[in-house]
């Protein structure tokens, strides 16, 4: 049975048939083919699918696309005002090497962009850390994506994003 | 080159923007045009008999375009899957080699062992069929302890390996060390499992495959780490797809540790079955695919003993080893825990003579492989454990142990007992930078205050050494390995001036992409953004053996080199032609040909220029165009070495270890991008206290149940498990590659483990606790503490 879902993707109106058991990030990947955002376990551990919906970081495969009608959802590819112009957190990931292979990034950006927010965009690095436990890495060591996180709280502020 | 993009310099990466914005491509986000999906039916059972399988209500399923089992196979004549690594045993008998077949036929041998592939219209739909495919098993008895695989009357995994054994094997001469150790004033002794872990590369192993009817050409999109040997493999052995009929593409790989090395059963159907299909077929393996099937790490049962004179100098080691191969022979397990393994016995120390024992076994489990590291790791812990146990027993320090049998910098090449020839190296420098950098002076205050707080500190060295850069073709030849290690690089100017590198190499997050440019940018004077890496497709690249044994740049940096001073011999030749001077008195520096002596030059572009419009051209002597290929074949391995310090807290009361401070200090020789190279360290030195701490697959002794098989079982190193580092360098170039470099990818992994658990066991030590297996989880260090204190009451 398919069931008709509407949302905003990224400030754009998207809508399509789902059936009942499609989980959020699959419209997202296979129906609207936005493959930024990434699945790496079955459990809802890994984080690398975290995109926000309203303003909220959640992992895109614990929520059904059903359940998200209606909501304003933001992806990894909708958080760059240009090509050039990268969003405070991806620069400062960038600046840091935040990232190897890529392939959890686009959860740890989401994650770590409404962890700053939380925050009041301040941070230290245990808060960091703690705050950081739902999104997994193998390649960095986290090291260099604690610093990105605590170089970017500031960066964002004044950025006012 | 400007210092601000040369060798040496902090280069932001090129391939961050796509990966930060979204736009990295890949196994699984490539659209493919009527795509079709595969899901594979797995064993639930650890040994089983297939007594039948019955297809034919789950073909009926909505959607479902195929169902195939290894009967296909067998009717289609398909090879089995290879170990491409001879090891010949002590008696100059090759291992036991039991048929690999890619899905089960009779038999199945590991929970996870495939048995049937379902292509659907969609994956939902593959996945609901393959609920309704009948198998019936008769399920047996398993044996999944490599302690206990060798034992009298375990169960046998194949009866072509009598007693469970792959291979009896041996290095070093034993009535020479029985002899050392008759004469020993010490031994030190020490029983040690390497736990068994399980990869976990993000991004789960995935493959994709088109047949075109009409050229009868077959693409297979895999995340392989090695597409050319991956398309060999199955051309030559398994599928017999003309080599040149099969095009294997490795795109974005999102993280490899060398579980993707190896050619798998998964992307092997993946591929067979696009021309039966008639239509392209995705497959992405779901998490709990990967804890099952990805090739597993380490999983050695391991005696050693240390002989000593009285003043602690080391005078042999003997170490016995029981490694497990898992249930099948995977493509290059049989090699890393030997000539991976017991030749990096001798470590940073002079010990004269060594004997090492492997016994490698059967079990019914995952197919163990290299796993970052790959057989160092192993033999770092074995050896690093014992010098800091015997520092301990002998009332030594562990850092004056070490320093005491270091091999001096004069002694370099320096000739192991173990058949390896350390090329270069100076390591007393390293370990005292690394105690400057851990305040090792100030530690003993330390454990005092942490003691007032009701803690035990604990300091741990692990001093290693490696041998990477794989590898001279010659010597893996002589030991069994079935392929050449060199590596391939061609650089293709276009007539613009950019430059297309193209290498066999292939990056899942090492930075090639920018760390190859800057090789480049450094050589020829190109700038950066003129420069393309290209990697990881057979068709567009030169045959080269991938990336593993941290080799990418050792040995497919030198090609690149390589290919560059043949471009500049070329650009030579034709710039002496543009200034009317002898190629004798042309110079090239800094992008720009000159003629020694005076004012004239010409810049590359212009000579690139004119090679392809070759109008003023010295055409009779120099052909046209400007594209080079090499290919490298190194003469030595690569021994990257140095000493990590690591301190922990210990809680007694619920036996938590808190890493407090870390400190790794590396010879890498020359460092291309310190940026990338910090990287590196840092992964692996978690990837080494995730082993340490928290990892472990855990097979059920009783069932052969994988226990430990998701991410609620098994623990991944996460961000608070961790702390900063500080990390420092020495710098020993590499004397026999152009570059001076030698290799750190596989660094930290190698030398953690060790320095981990010798900071726990210095910890533990005043409160009585002897000996402590990894991971020293919580539980497992609280029930050593409860042992030891029982101990003492009575």
């Amino acid at each position: 049975m398919s069931i008709s879902v509407a949302m905003t993707v990224n400030g754009k109106a998207v809508s399509g048939k789902v059936e009942a058991r499609t989980l959020l990030v699959q419209f997202l990947r296979e129906h609207l083919g936005m493959t930024g955002t990434h699945v790496g376990c079955d459990t809802s551990q890994c984080g690398a699918c975290v995109i926000h919906v309203d303003g909220k970081s959640v992992k895109s495969c614990t929520m059904l696309a059903v359940q998200a009608e209606g909501a304003k959802v933001t992806t990894i590819e909708g958080l760059a005002a240009s090509p050039d112009k990268l969003h405070p957190m991806q620069e400062a990931f960038r600046e840091n090497h935040a990232l190897q292979c890529g392939f959890c990034t686009p959860g740890m950006v989401m994650s770590a962009i409404d962890m700053v927010k939380r925050h009041n965009y301040q941070l230290d690095e245990a808060t960091v850390r703690r705050e950081l436990e739902g999104n997994l890495c193998r390649c960095t060591g986290y090291h260099n994506i604690v610093k990105a996180i605590l170089a970017a709280a500031p960066a964002m502020k004044s950025a006012g994003v | 080159m400007t210092a601000a993009t040369g060798i040496g310099a902090r280069v932001l990466r090129t391939e961050d923007k796509r990966f930060l914005t979204g736009n990295g491509r890949y196994v699984d986000d490539l659209p493919l045009a009527r795509a079709t999906y595969a899901y594979f039916l797995r064993s639930p059972h650890a040994h089983a008999k297939i007594k039948s399988i019955d297809i034919s209500a789950a073909a009926k399923m909505p959607g479902v375009v195929n169902i195939f089992t290894g009967k296909d196979l067998v009717d289609a004549k398909v090879g089995g899957l290879i170990c491409g690594w001879v090891v010949k045993d002590k008696h100059g008998q090759p291992h036991k080699a039991p048929a690999h077949p890619v899905m089960a036929v009779d038999t199945v041998r590991y929970v996870g062992d495939t048995v049937a592939m379902v292509v659907a219209n969609t994956y939902d739909e593959a996945k609901d069929a393959a609920e309704s495919i009948k198998v019936d098993y008769e399920v047996k008895p398993a044996n999944v302890d490599p302690g206990r695989a060798l034992d009298k009357g375990a169960v046998e995994v194949h009866p072509e390996a009598p007693g469970n054994l792959v291979y009896d094997w041996e290095i070093g001469v034993k009535a020479d060390v029985d002899a050392a150790f008759a004469k020993a004033a010490h031994v030190t002794k020490l029983d040690l499992i390497n736990n068994r872990l399980i990869p976990n590369a993000m991004e789960p192993r995935a493959a994709a495959a088109d047949y075109d009817k009409g050229t009868g050409q077959y693409t297979l999109w895999s995340t392989s780490q090695n597409p050319h040997v991956l398309r060999l493999i199955l051309s030559a052995f398994v599928l017999g797809i003309p080599e040149h009929k099969l095009r294997v593409i490795a795109p974005d790989v999102g993280g490899g540790f060398g579980s993707k090395i190896f050619c798998y059963a998964d992307e092997t159907m993946v591929c067979w079955a696009a021309s039966r299909v008639g239509r392209p077929i995705k497959w992405t393996a779901e998490r709990s695919e990967s804890f099952q099937t990805d090739c597993h790490g380490r999983d050695h049962v391991t005696h050693a003993e240390l002989a000593m004179d009285k003043d602690g100098k080391f005078l042999a080691l003997k170490v016995d080893t029981i490694a497990n191969m898992g249930a099948y022979l995977s493509t290059f397990s049989t090699a890393v825990p030997t000539y991976l393994y017991a030749t990096l016995l001798a470590g940073q120390y002079t010990t004269p003579l060594i004997y090492a024992n492997v016994k490698a076994v059967f079990t019914h489990t995952a197919p163990v492989d290299a796993y970052r590291g790959a057989g160092r790791p192993e033999a770092t812990f074995v050896i690093e454990s014992i010098v800091s146990k015997a520092a301990a027993e002998m009332k030594m320090d562990p850092a004056e142990l070490r320093r005491k049998n270091f091999i001096p910098s004069t002694a370099f090449p320096y000739q192991t007992p173990v058949a390896l020839q350390y090329d270069s190296g100076n390591y007393p420098p390293i370990i005292d930078e690394a105690i400057k950098i851990a305040d090792y002076k100030g530690f003993e205050a330390r454990r005092a205050e942490a003691k007032s707080r009701g803690k035990l500190r604990g300091i741990g060295f692990s001093s290693y050494i490696e041998a990477c850069g794989l590898a001279p073709s010659q010597v893996i030849g002589q030991l069994g390995g079935g392929v050449g290690q060199w590596e391939a690089a061609q650089i293709k100017f276009n007539p613009t001036g950019n430059v297309q590198i193209m290498t066999g190499s292939h990056s899942h997050g090492q930075s090639h992409e920018t760390t190859f440019a800057q090789i480049v940018s450094d050589k020829l004077g190109v700038p950066m953004e003129q420069i393309e890496i290209v990697h990881g497709d057979t068709a567009t690249t030169p045959f080269g053996m991938g990336t593993y044994g941290s080799r990418s740049l050792a040995v497919g940096g030198s090609a690149i080199m390589k290919a560059a001073d043949k471009i500049i011999a070329k650009g030579k030749k034709i710039a002496a032609h543009l200034m009317e001077a002898s190629v004798a008195d042309v110079v090239f520096e800094n992008g720009t040909f000159k003629v020694a002596g005076t004012d004239k030059n010409v810049p590359l572009a212009q000579v690139v220029f004119a090679a392809y419009v070759p109008h003023n051209y010295p055409l009779a002597e120099v052909e046209p165009g400007m594209d080079e290929n090499a290919f490298y074949d190194p003469a030595n391995f690569v021994y990257p070495a140095g000493t990590q310090i690591c301190e922990v807290e210990i809680d007694p009361d619920t036996g938590e270890v808190e890493i407090v401070n870390f400190t790794a200090v590396d010879d890498f020789g020359n460092i291309i991008n310190p940026m990338v190279v910090e990287g590196q360290v840092h992964g692996g030195i978690v990837q080494g206290i995730g082993q340490a701490l928290l990892e472990a697959a855990v097979y059920d002794k009783a069932t052969g149940q994988l226990i430990s098989g998701s991410y609620m079982d098994y623990t991944m190193p996460r961000a608070d498990d961790v702390p900063s580092f500080k990390l420092g360098y020495k710098v020993t170039p590499c004397p026999h590659n152009p570059l001076g470099v030698k290799g750190c990818g596989e660094a930290g992994a190698i030398a953690s483990p060790a320095a981990v658990m010798n900071a726990v066991h210095n910890a533990l030590a005043p409160i009585g606790v002897k000996h402590v297996e990894m991971p020293a989880t919580p539980l497992n260090v609280w029930q050593s503490i409860q042992g030891a204190q029982r101990q003492a009451a009575e």
